[in-house]
């Protein structure tokens, strides 16, 4: 099971292994790894509901038979195995969250893969940021909060000991969902990673850095001319370019976004919409979004996550209900859930 | 239920009549009672200006009154000794400086660690520990501290490093450092913990350490209320007045000295010696008067130090 991900992006790879300080670098098992073609016994076909899937039952149709397109697995997920090779990011097995006695994530099983974009939506209190903080390590700042179960990143299991949370957080980047750039410069927001991990002090390297990621996050043209004023004299929507750039400035692999659009304008909204799908050429993107409309529009894969409320004890603990491309979960959802939810009839 | 009632009120037969100001005017007797309880809290406004006009014109004429009449000669002199005519100003600012200094140099590490500590590290069980700990310790009225001054910290602590194991400069401004450490703590706590807390995330969300985030993006954040709790702990050194007089060793008059492990007198402690022997000062040509030059130097030192403060922290802010 834990060599389930198959990381084999060469380029991608070794962007990720040039990062310096990677104290974790000999745990990778990417490397090993990489070149193999193994199918994935766990590697669940792109979509499917969640509740049906076992892993089990799809390890043993693992000899396989011919090998199809990855648009049509959903309504043969359990007659055929034989999927192309994936370049899993996240694996998520069996996963719960709690916050002290609140169960606010029950039994998630989840894969995310390399250079695709994933929504999570859902209702409120269903536990879409709460999966989301878990990405990164986040939830660590939160005292209560306790996982139980297995997230793996690339291979390794996020929540080893061994594993360190700032370092988790240098390789997976996060835009949160109000902007928050520092009451710093537009030039020192996004060199604060760098400097922090050591990626580039100052001079010419700095520089580089900075005018790649505002290009990259679209900004560059727009702040050009005042790199040296406060970042706090943007607006909304540059704010949250800021961030995205501040956030690509470290050179992680995955971005995280919690709901990056909430506080933002349509105009402004379409612009980090835009620039998800060019980043998407780099990174791993991860949404929260409250706006099915956006998930619609930018994400390839959807998971819907929803409340169940337990009628006895009337606890409310998060479900991910069902999990597939972005255009099935919109289109023909198996569940009746997802249905009504995309359909506007609840929630 | 009052809101049908107003309709069928304002519908009913007897309120067919037209509309006209007086239904909506105040009634007489409430507008009269609103401008007298404005009346008072103007006079209560207008007491505490002329208490402080008062106390300022009392102090510029005093003072006038020694400026016109003293020998200047005698104000650069080799001492305070204001009963024969010795009134060298410059022992008494430099015994000021020498203490106020010793006491920022005791309490800004300390303060600023311990707001620090208690705002981005402790455990929020200790931190409701400490907090009220520190707010008896600014509870401990500054004679009680003095006398800590004066029997612990001079022979224990100045007394280990120098002869002078009685009162001494540097265990008045020991004392007094003790004393503006919870100021310093919690001005600046406030401040800090007025840093949103999505900066911190944004910082640790970066993969920065929580010193990385504390030092980078919290202290700068919370670096104008910070520099204003150093400011404030300032003009209270400056004029704290109990701890110098009873641990700064020289009672009444003192010879100039620069050496912090000496006995001196500051400002705060000239007057409050003098002031205490009143009766016996007045009429000794311009004694008495040189109280109040001494004071008037005071209010200029605080009063400058307010004023660069609030400059200097408007010039620095960072908003968020």
């Amino acid at each position: 099971m834990s060599t389930a991900s198959t990381f084999q992006d060469q380029s991608k790879l070794e962007n990720s292994i040039a990062i310096p300080e990677m104290p974790d670098r000999e745990t990778e098992p990417t490397a090993a790894a990489a070149p193999a073609t193994v199918a994935a016994p766990a590697a669940t076909t792109p979509t499917h509901a969640v509740e049906l899937s076992t892993p089990q039952s799809h390890s043993a149709f693992e000899a396989g038979t011919a090998q199809l397109e990855a648009e049509t697995a959903s309504d043969e997920a359990l007659e055929q195995d034989e999927v192309p090779a994936k370049n899993l990011v996240y694996k998520v097995n069996d996963l719960n969250v709690y916050y002290g006695d609140y169960h606010a994530l029950r039994n998630v099983d989840l894969e995310i893969e390399a250079n695709e974009i994933t929504a999570f939506i859902g209702p409120s209190g269903c536990g879409k940021t709460t999966l989301l903080r878990c990405f990164n390590r986040m939830n660590d700042l939160i005292p209560t909060a306790r996982i139980e179960g297995m997230i793996e990143y690339l291979g390794v299991n996020l929540y080893d000991s061994q594993v360190s949370a700032v370092e988790v957080r240098r390789r997976i980047g996060m835009v949160f969902q109000k902007p928050n750039p520092f009451p710093k410069s537009i030039f020192d927001n996004v060199a604060y990673g760098p400097r922090i991990t050591g990626l580039a002090k100052r001079g010419q390297a700095l520089n580089d850095i900075v005018e790649r990621s505002l290009q990259k996050a679209a900004l560059f043209d727009e702040v050009k001319d005042r790199l040296n004023n406060s970042a706090m004299g943007l607006s909304g929507g540059q704010q949250q370019r800021l961030c995205i750039a501040r956030a690509i400035a470290v050179n992680p692999d995955v971005l995280l976004m919690d709901e990056p659009c909430s506080a933002l304008d349509p105009v402004a909204t379409t612009r980090i919409e835009d620039l998800m799908n060019e980043l998407k050429q780099d990174y791993t993107i991860v949404i929260v979004t409250h706006n099915m409309q956006q998930a619609a529009r930018v994400s390839d894969m959807t998971a819907f996550f929803s409340v169940d409320v337990a009628s006895e004890t009337d606890t409310r603990t998060g479900i991910l209900v069902e999990y597939g491309k972005t255009e099935e979960i919109f289109s023909t959802p198996k569940d009746t859930r997802t249905e009504h939810y995309v359909t506007g009839r609840f929630g | 239920m009052t809101t049908t009632q107003q309709v069928q009120h304002v519908n009913s037969p007897e309120t067919k009549q037209p509309f006209t100001v007086e239904d909506l005017q105040m009634n007489p007797a409430r507008s009269n009672r609103q401008k007298a309880i404005a009346g008072v809290f103007a006079v209560t406004a207008v007491t505490s200006i002329a208490i402080s006009g008062l106390i300022l014109w009392t102090l510029l004429a005093e003072a006038w009154v020694f400026m016109v009449n003293v020998d200047w000669a005698s104000v650069w002199d080799i001492g305070w000794f204001p009963r024969r005519g010795i009134y060298d100003i410059k022992t008494l600012i430099v015994a000021s400086l020498i203490t106020t200094g010793i006491a920022m140099m005791v309490a800004t590490p300390l303060g600023l660690g311990a707001a620090i500590y208690l705002s981005e590290y402790a455990h929020p069980r200790v931190r409701s520990v400490i907090k009220p700990v520190l707010e008896v310790l600014a509870g401990i009225p500054s004679v009680v501290l003095g006398f800590f001054a004066l029997l612990w910290i001079a022979p224990n602590v100045v007394g280990s490093f120098s002869a002078n194991d009685a009162g001494s400069l540097a265990a008045a401004g020991i004392g007094v450092g003790i004393l503006t450490i919870p100021l310093i703590t919690s001005v600046s706590e406030d401040a800090m913990a007025a840093v949103p807390s999505s900066l911190r995330e944004a910082s640790q969300g970066l993969g920065a350490r929580k010193s990385a985030t504390t030092l980078r993006v919290v202290l700068p954040a919370a670096i104008s209320g910070i520099v204003a709790s150093l400011i404030i702990a300032v003009s209270r050194a400056i004029g704290e007045t109990m701890v110098v007089y009873i641990a700064g060793g020289a009672a009444q008059t003192a010879i100039y000295t620069d050496f912090p492990t000496e006995k001196g007198l500051t400002m705060t402690a000239a007057m409050a010696s003098q002031g205490s022997g009143t009766d016996n000062v007045v009429g000794e040509g311009l004694t008495f008067q040189s109280l109040y030059f001494v004071g008037l130097v005071l209010f200029v030192f605080t009063l400058g130090l307010n004023v660069i403060a609030s400059r200097f922290v408007n010039r620095i802010q960072e908003k968020y």
